[in-house]
């Protein structure tokens, strides 16, 4: 197919597309003017009933925590799924110097230069800290597991950018990533168990609630958002290390 | 309030329309980094702060890291094959 009948293609499906779109939305309810009941449902549950004050937070880990469980399973398969494509097949083969010194001059990775070293390891700490904060404080402000894991898994790559692989690995005791990956999911079921045993329902909030807008509030909540943050950082932080492995440190048979 | 939203939405479409017209797929890495910032940043406009913390993260940094490394894998197999090819060609010669 030429260029020309490309074009025409790409405009014709693009203003069809287009068309529908607009046609789909011209009846939306403009930004902000939500007419469903639920948005005021939601509102004025959570900090009555739940004493959480982040609504977000409130759906996702007791109103609807059971789709939250089901999400990070989803997190934790795909995991398994990196791991298992990206394994060691029986023609490759790990070089001892994880890649330190390569064959080639124009494919070995350049020495990162001193400010590159001094900003990412000094950025490392309060990346930690503002992370431990985000998983922490997930019922009182917005963030959560979910978001603080994720910040929490991008630390050590910030020490790869800074060092090797090498020092990746120092940190990240792969056995103790792994193990909080799956402490994660179980801590999450053990606690939808609690509610199933104390409450009668599997993720019933039957902790004491305390006080909205103090870190201690929500109940179960804060419990559910620790143990996410464990499965999404182990889980980010295992794939992260096999992509990294697979391309830094795995050679097919006879390459050199 | 308004003024924001708009120009947020416009950034947004020339961003995502510079990383799909980009032909380097490195460059185009960049792009989509990029591209996952101003997406937060949207988000964030639109009030969703809950979205928008998790896509800097995996916008800005997780999903173009991976397309980096498979990237980079790909492109030394290549040099590889190139090498094998070359070395038989060599010895054929020889």
């Amino acid at each position: 197919m030429n260029r020309n009948r490309r074009h025409v293609l790409f405009f014709v499906s693009a203003a069809v597309l287009f068309a529908l779109l607009a046609w789909g939305m011209h009846d939306l309810p403009p930004f902000g003017h939500y007419r469903g009941p639920y948005g005021d449902l939601v509102n004025s549950a959570t900090v009555y009933e739940r004493h959480i004050t982040d609504a977000i937070t409130a759906v996702n880990f007791d109103f609807r925590g059971f789709d939250t469980l089901g999400e990070e399973s989803i997190l934790f398969m795909s995991v398994i799924g990196v791991g298992t494509l990206l394994r060691r097949q029986t023609k490759e083969r790990k070089k001892d110097d994880a890649g330190e010194s390569d064959e080639l001059e124009t494919r070995r990775a350049p020495d990162p230069s001193d400010a590159v070293k001094v900003i990412t390891l000094g950025l490392v700490g309060p990346l930690v800290v503002y992370g431990l904060y985000i998983v922490t404080h997930g019922q009182v402000t917005p963030g959560g597991g979910f978001q603080g894991g994720v910040i929490l898994a991008t630390a050590p790559l910030l020490v790869y950018l800074a060092g090797d692989l090498k020092t990746f690995k120092h940190i990240t005791s792969h056995s103790l990533v792994e193990l909080g990956e799956a402490a994660g999911i179980f801590g999450f079921v053990a606690i939808g168990l609690l509610g199933l045993a104390l409450g009668g329902q599997f993720l019933r909030n039957v902790l004491p609630l305390g006080e909205a807008g103090s870190i201690f509030s929500g109940g179960t909540v804060p419990l559910l958002n620790l143990a996410t943050a464990l499965a999404v950082a182990g889980g980010f932080i295992s794939a992260i290390y096999a992509f990294l492995e697979q391309t830094v440190e795995m050679r097919m048979e006879g390459e050199e | 309030m308004l003024i924001m939203q708009v120009a947020i939405l416009a950034f947004v479409a020339v961003t995502g329309t510079a990383v799909v017209l980009t032909r380097d797929p490195t460059n185009q890495v960049i792009g989509l980094s990029f591209y996952g910032l101003i997406l937060a940043l949207m988000f964030f406009i639109y009030q969703a702060p809950d979205v928008a913390l998790s896509q800097i993260v995996i916008g800005a940094v997780a999903l173009p890291l991976m397309f980096m490394l498979g990237l980079s894998k790909i492109r030394r197999n290549e040099q590889q094959r190139e090498e094998l090819k070359s070395k038989q060609k060599q010895e054929k010669a020889a």
